[in-house]
């Protein structure tokens, strides 16, 4: 079982972000789930979703004490929520930022961390970029695979397909693709630096 | 001799037989097949307003839809009387579900014969809901409401007599003001029911721009059969209320219930019109004007503000009430008076 | 077909598959994806032969629903919470008058205070109400019971609540196989009246009736009842034929033959308790789980049968019996007449508490060991509680207790669970 813990702010798509990985993950022809954690509906406010994959029934329903991966959508909440809690040694970590992991104040937690798990990616950029919005959970969902390996792009690609229509599911496969590129890449040369370090 | 032409005011078994009368304006109770939907039997008082109203209003409605009709009926005086227990007077399929839910259970009922005709399985049978004031004005208003702001095909009819009768005589949002009910007595500095702004149910039905309202009185039962012929060739929501007066609750003589409610139009009290999509489009003009005391004096409901020092300011303010009705519903006609 | 869609959505759609012919509903968290998935499927002309009513109310919705049953048509409503309680004249009218209506409701608590998560509080409060209740466990089963409740409604002539946990089912996206028209076609006929207006037949329904009948009428609904006790496990036996898997009845045992310990619960923590239990299982404890599907009529034989052999029963339950305990718990006790089984009531999850394998782990290992009393609170923060009760000793005017409350626990959006 694989889970994967998304947080952001109302508005950022994070619970759209965690339908589309199950159902990338579906396409694949694995079971998944995905829930929310619902507070009072608002722009905005801290949103918290869930995502398990699994290749048996997935039976349990509690929320992910103990994520396998996290994919940050807003920085801004590192130091409001315990985004970390839980989080497995040397879990995936993607957060949607221009700046590093030094620069985000987390050099020292991420310190003995293998480099080829963390990845920071301008999701919301990529938004903006492909289709006029400044929504990254798509970016992300795409870094995601990329980082993690544990859905291939072109299944992002369907869940895409399911979710949008026309020009913007077009927008959004192109983003998405840009991102997977743009992690697989930085993946690639932190692997690279840490075997010549 | 100059020829002075004779109007006849009252067409029918009273002053003239039917059979002066063409046959498509006779009355539905003249005709050997009507269907006695409320049939004999029932337990109603002596001289009750309401089941006089219901017979005429529902025989009317079988007659206009051709004997295709189903009956919802909220809880009231009706309802138990027509029904009590192993026993039913109604001739044609009635149920009664609660209180304040009539016009949703009609509503459903209607999208049910809407389903099973449109394939093939029923025919086009219409419904009529019908309550008293209190399960109407009160607890019923929003089912009422939502019925006809959806325009669902049902026809409401209200028998308003002014109060919870069947639970003992309690006061609703359509008693009219000074009136004596069990929760309203007459005591202390505003005896009776106090002065509101009055809950008129036809005006509001009005502003909800349904196809069809009109009001009616047991005193003319021709008038109410037109209008309930008239309102079934309607699709829609439509809304009919009933001035039927209670003898028991009023405190009234049982032979006195047709004249109260002729009192009731005459003095302005209860205005009877019609009205179609929010707009005022018939008045029944008053043709003999009294003051509202001739319509109080025979209900001992109204008792208190007789006697040795009669309210003359109540009195005045019910006065009022009936002028501003004779205005607004245009009760009089010009040249008559 | 395998597909990958929210709970709400795929019990949408198993309804339309049923041919609703009239389908009334009013918004509530959070049942609203349900409605609005109907009321799309009729909009766009997907779902034929189908009247769908925006109502006024929830007491609209189940009064609408009772004239259009009566009057001959599969009618179908969903609520929750204060919406089934703002309809509950109507929802005994239905049941006393035998009408087979099929209701969702997405479990949601009930206020004061407000709360829109889930809990089973809302369904529970309606237990003698004459309505038949079912639980799901997934969203798999939740689809295949609204199929089965059309069915089992119409036989009986007794309206059915399908009971699924409100977003942790009804808003949780998981693969679900949806079966086609010509599998729902072959298992529901066409729905066939007791009673009917009809003009060519009239009746009168709803008529008073006095103490010289009254308890025969209710009696009948009983019995009624006692008939769906059989009639649920041959439903459930004719789906499996149909559409091939296993699906309602009125328990569902795992592991309860040779365990010392067994849990009953209902609903969707059903699966969060079996994960638990196989990690105890794998260390030699002997511990099974038994689902209640069937909440009413209550399974009392099958539930003994199930229990019978085992030391301690543990009923986790969703819902509080205010000044008394366990709701879920007593209906357990109650199948255990005479039996020498101790059984724990552990109140969990009130108003969508989070109910972790951890606690879950910790509480049932206290439970063998005999640790806990016999009515316990999973997780219950009593620092919280404390603190408010010595406010209240400490002034009269001591201020609204929730908010007191809310205040002591901080910021919520902080926290993960």
């Amino acid at each position: 079982m694989f889970e994967v813990r998304i947080h952001g702010r109302g508005g950022q798509g994070v619970v759209t972000a965690a339908e589309m990985l199950s159902i990338a993950a579906f396409e694949e022809g694995r079971h998944a789930q995905a829930f929310p954690s619902f507070g009072s509906e608002r722009t905005g406010a801290p949103v918290v979703a869930f995502c398990r994959i699994s290749d048996q029934e997935i039976r349990s329903r509690e929320p992910i004490m103990y994520p396998d991966a996290l994919i940050i959508q807003d920085p801004t909440l590192l130091f409001q929520v315990d985004v970390f809690s839980g989080l497995k040694e040397g879990g995936f970590i993607l957060i949607n930022t221009k700046s590093t992991f030094d620069e985000l104040g987390l050099g020292d937690y991420v310190r003995d961390w293998p480099a080829e798990r963390l990845c920071t990616l301008p999701a919301t950029d990529l938004g903006l970029k492909h289709v006029g919005r400044p929504m990254p959970n798509v970016a992300l969902l795409a870094g995601f695979a990329a980082l993690s390996g544990t859905i291939r792009l072109e299944s992002v690609c369907k869940a895409i397909s399911t979710k949008f229509s026309g020009k913007v599911a077009k927008g959004n496969i192109a983003g998405a693709t840009e991102a997977f590129e743009l992690v697989r890449a930085r993946i690639e040369s932190a692997g690279k630096e840490s075997t010549h370090a | 001799m100059p020829l002075q032409p004779v109007k006849f005011y009252q067409t029918g078994t009273f002053t003239v037989g039917n059979r002066l009368l063409a046959p498509e304006e006779r009355s539905v109770q003249a005709n050997m097949e009507r269907t006695n939907s409320l049939n004999s039997g029932h337990r109603a008082c002596q001289g009750c307003g309401e089941a006089l109203g219901a017979r005429y209003a529902i025989d009317a409605a079988m007659t206009a839809t051709k004997g295709q009709l189903v009956a919802v009926n909220a809880t009231g005086c009706l309802e138990v009387f027509s029904t009590p227990y192993p026993e039913t007077s109604w001739q044609i399929p009635w149920i009664h579900s609660l209180f304040g839910n009539t016009a949703a259970v009609a509503t459903g009922i209607a999208a049910a014969i809407k389903v099973k005709h449109a394939k093939g399985q029923g025919k086009d049978v219409r419904v009529v809901a019908q309550g008293g004031d209190g399960g109407t004005t009160d607890i019923g208003f929003g089912c009422l409401s939502g019925m006809f702001e959806r325009n669902d095909d049902v026809l409401y009819i209200c028998y308003d007599n002014g109060g919870y009768m069947n639970t003992g005589v309690q006061r609703s949002s359509a008693t009219p003001p000074a009136a004596r009910t069990a929760t309203t007595m007459p005591l202390g500095p505003e005896p009776g029911n106090p002065f509101g702004q009055g809950k008129f149910m036809p005006a509001l039905a009005m502003a909800h721009e349904i196809p069809y309202v009109a009001t009616a009185t047991v005193a003319d039962l021709r008038d109410l059969e037109y209008k309930v012929k008239k309102a079934m060739s309607f699709r829609g929501a439509r809304y009919i209320q009933i001035h039927v007066p209670c003898p028991l609750g009023w405190g009234a003589a049982s032979k006195d219930t047709i004249l109260l409610s002729r009192l009731a139009k005459e003095s302005g009290t209860f205005p009877v019109f019609e009205a179609e999509y929010g707009e005022l489009t018939s008045s029944s003009k008053i043709r003999r004007l009294v003051p509202v005391e001739e319509y109080l004096k025979p209900q001992k409901r109204f008792a208190h503000l007789f006697g040795k020092t009669p309210a003359v300011e109540t009195i005045a303010r019910l006065q009022a009430l009936a002028d501003r009705n004779i205005r607004r519903y245009k009760l009089l006609d010009k040249e008559a008076n | 077909m395998l597909k990958q869609i929210e709970g709400s959505h795929a019990v949408a759609e198993a309804v339309a598959l049923c041919r609703p012919e009239v389908i009334c509903a009013y918004p509530i968290s959070p049942q609203t994806h349900i409605v609005e998935g109907v009321g799309e499927m009729v909009k766009s002309g997907e779902l034929t032969d189908c009247e769908y009513l925006n109502v006024e109310s929830e007491f609209a919705a189940m009064s609408v629903a009772i004239g259009s049953s009566a009057a001959g048509a599969r009618t179908y409503t969903a609520t929750a919470s204060q919406g089934l309680l703002f309809m509950v004249e109507a929802v005994f009218n239905a049941s006393g008058l035998g009408l087979p209506i099929v209701m969702t409701v997405a479990n949601r608590a009930i206020g004061a205070p407000i709360n829109i998560w889930n809990d089973h509080s809302d369904s529970l409060s309606q237990r003698d109400c004459g309505w038949i209740q079912l639980f799901a466990e997934t969203n798999q089963e939740a689809l295949d019971l609204h199929i089965q409740a059309f069915k089992l409604a119409e036989e009986v002539s007794l309206p059915v609540m399908v009971c699924m946990d409100g977003f942790i089912l009804t808003h949780a996206y998981e693969r679900v196989d949806m079966p086609t028209q010509e599998q729902v076609d072959s298992y529901l006929p066409s729905y066939e009246p007791r009673q009917v207006l009809d003009p060519a037949d009239p009746v009168s329904i709803g008529a008073m009736v006095g103490p010289e009948a009254f308890m025969e009428v209710r009696y009948l609904a009983h019995a009624k009842q006692m008939q769906a006790l059989e009639l649920i496990p041959q439903l459930a036996e004719e789906f499996k034929e149909v559409f091939g898997r296993e699906s309602g009845g009125l328990i569902r045992k795992y592991f309860t033959d040779d365990s010392e310990t067994i849990v009953v619960a209902m609903g969707s923590v059903l699966g969060t308790i079996k994960d638990v239990a196989d990690e105890m299982r794998s260390t030699g404890e002997k511990i099974g789980v038994l689902g209640i599907t069937s909440y009413r009529p209550f399974p009392i034989d099958a539930v003994r049968a199930a229990l019978r052999n085992s030391k301690r029963v543990v009923v986790l339950e969703k819902s509080l019996a205010v000044g008394l305990g366990g709701i879920l718990a007593s209906d357990v006790r109650k199948s255990l007449r005479k039996l020498p089984i101790d059984v724990f009531t552990v109140i969990a999850g009130l108003g969508g508490r989070a109910i972790t394998k951890k606690s879950l782990h910790e509480m049932f290992q206290k439970v063998i060991t005999e640790e806990v009393e016999s009515v316990t609170f999973l997780d219950l923060d009593w620092g919280v509680i404390d603190r408010q009760l010595e406010r209240e000793r400490q002034t009269r005017r001591s201020g609204p207790a929730a908010e007191n409350m809310l205040r002591d626990i901080g910021t919520v959006a902080s926290k993960i669970a």
